[in-house]
């Protein structure tokens, strides 16, 4: 009898921890975390008191133990270390791949591909969209700019031979660039709904090859057409005058101008710098990694004091290796943006805008009418010139 | 016109040997960013 008392007793005190743990383990909403740990739970258990056990916990309590030499921190998160690593203030060292393998964490790529897809692919669209409509719009309003006088059947020769293979050369690389480009940016949400995804990863291979390696006869062009224009691009007086009058386009008038006009100035000015910082950025994205550009132009920037002078933050001038390539893809495009619509413009102006103007870059030889509506202080230049030059074939007179 | 024609030549040209080029200087980030015991096939 006393036997069995005691055996009692013992099993109550041996129950009782038991009991005493169930019951302090309080019951948890944890309605707001959709069943699973709320930090009520987590906090609980780095004080090492009981959790009550939840539907999605059936692996609870399998983990090695806090005080194992190797097991897991259990529920404590190391936030100091998560933190290091997010803001590459950490100590990570590799045995190969670099400064781009030692970045664990860029949660930078997650801002950048949303900016990608949403307001860039958006305002890329307007912008391009738009401009197209506008000349649409401005071509059913305007009409095409008429030759005023009768043709004189007397050309003058507008470019030469190298000066048009150089123009072609850039014309037809941009174009092929652009349109690549564009299919690279929209092909996945609006080719491949109408070819299918195989014929569209079809394509934009072809525009991946076609993109990379046009960026070399762009480039030479581009060089090229600086060297032969440039001195005929410098701002002047006329320039002034032809912005007053609309360059002719608006209006009746036709303004003097040289061999170029305003327009065609700010037309070659945005080609060299939009064309030559995109092939800069292009490059830092051709290789890699090797051309890191924008933490050096940022630290330029807030030094000589541009951020300060809109009012902004310091441009961070310590990036990721992963974080200057998105940099570099981004100003690739909003550039391209910029300079596509440019372009067309350009193109417009340069066909159906404009009666013969195709001419001159097409044969090189224009009318003198022509040439006297659009290029007056030019065609006086080139005809005074011809004036003081020796007909061909005159004999020359001997010493 | 020729002068049209031959600059979209020559942009193909350039094009078609920037890429050979650069194929032999082993280029491609696949390339660059991996070794022999990387299999790429």
């Amino acid at each position: 009898m006393i036997r069995a008392l005691l055996v009692a007793l013992l099993c109550t005190f041996l129950a009782l921890p038991a009991a005493a743990q169930d019951t302090t383990a309080p019951e948890t909403d944890r309605s707001a975390t959709g069943g699973a740990q709320t930090l009520d739970d987590i906090m609980r258990r780095q004080e090492g008191l009981p959790v009550a056990p939840r539907g999605d916990a059936d692996i609870e309590d399998t983990a090695a133990g806090m005080a194992n030499q190797l097991g897991t921190l259990g529920g404590a998160s190391d936030s100091e270390v998560w933190r290091a690593l997010r803001y590459g203030h950490d100590t990570v060292e590799v045995s190969a791949g670099g400064d781009v393998a030692r970045v664990l964490m860029q949660d930078g790529g997650m801002k950048w591909w949303q900016y990608r897809e949403g307001p860039m692919s958006r305002f890329g669209a307007y912008l391009l969209l738009g401009t197209i409509g506008a000349l649409a719009l401005f071509f059913l309003l305007r009409g095409r700019v008429p030759l005023d006088e009768p043709e004189t059947g007397r050309t003058v020769t507008r470019f030469k031979a190298f000066e048009r293979f150089s123009h072609w050369m850039l014309a037809g690389s941009f174009i092929i660039l652009g349109l690549s480009g564009l299919l690279v940016k929209y092909g996945r949400d609006y080719v491949a709904p109408l070819i299918g995804k195989e014929a569209n990863a079809m394509l934009l291979t072809g525009a991946k090859y076609a993109h990379n390696n046009l960026a070399w006869p762009f480039m030479l062009a581009l060089i090229c057409i600086f060297f032969l224009w440039v001195w005929h691009n410098i701002p002047n007086r006329t320039d002034i005058t032809w912005i007053a009058q609309f360059g002719g386009i608006v209006g009746k008038k036709h303004p003097p101008a040289k061999k170029f006009n305003a327009g065609q100035k700010i037309i070659f000015w945005s080609v060299i710098l939009l064309g030559g910082s995109i092939s800069i950025s292009g490059l830092s994205l051709l290789f890699p990694y090797e051309l890191p550009l924008f933490a050096k132009t940022f630290t330029v920037l807030n030094d000589i004091g541009i951020t300060a002078l809109f009012g902004m933050d310091p441009l961070p001038v310590e990036l990721a290796p992963q974080e200057e390539m998105q940099l570099a893809a981004t100003w690739h495009a909003l550039v391209g943006f910029v300079l596509m619509a440019i372009i067309v413009a350009h193109i417009y102006i340069g066909s159906v805008g404009m009666e013969g103007a195709f001419a001159a870059m097409g044969t090189g030889e224009v009318d003198e009418a022509w040439a006297h509506q659009h290029h007056s202080l030019w065609l006086e230049e080139v005809q005074a010139k011809q004036a003081e030059a020796p007909e061909p074939g005159a004999a020359t007179p001997a010493e | 016109m020729k002068a049209m024609f031959a600059g979209f030549a020559a942009m193909i040209v350039l094009a078609i040997g920037g890429y050979f080029i650069l194929e032999n200087m082993h280029f491609s980030t696949a390339e660059v960013s991996s070794s022999d015991n990387v299999r790429l096939d």
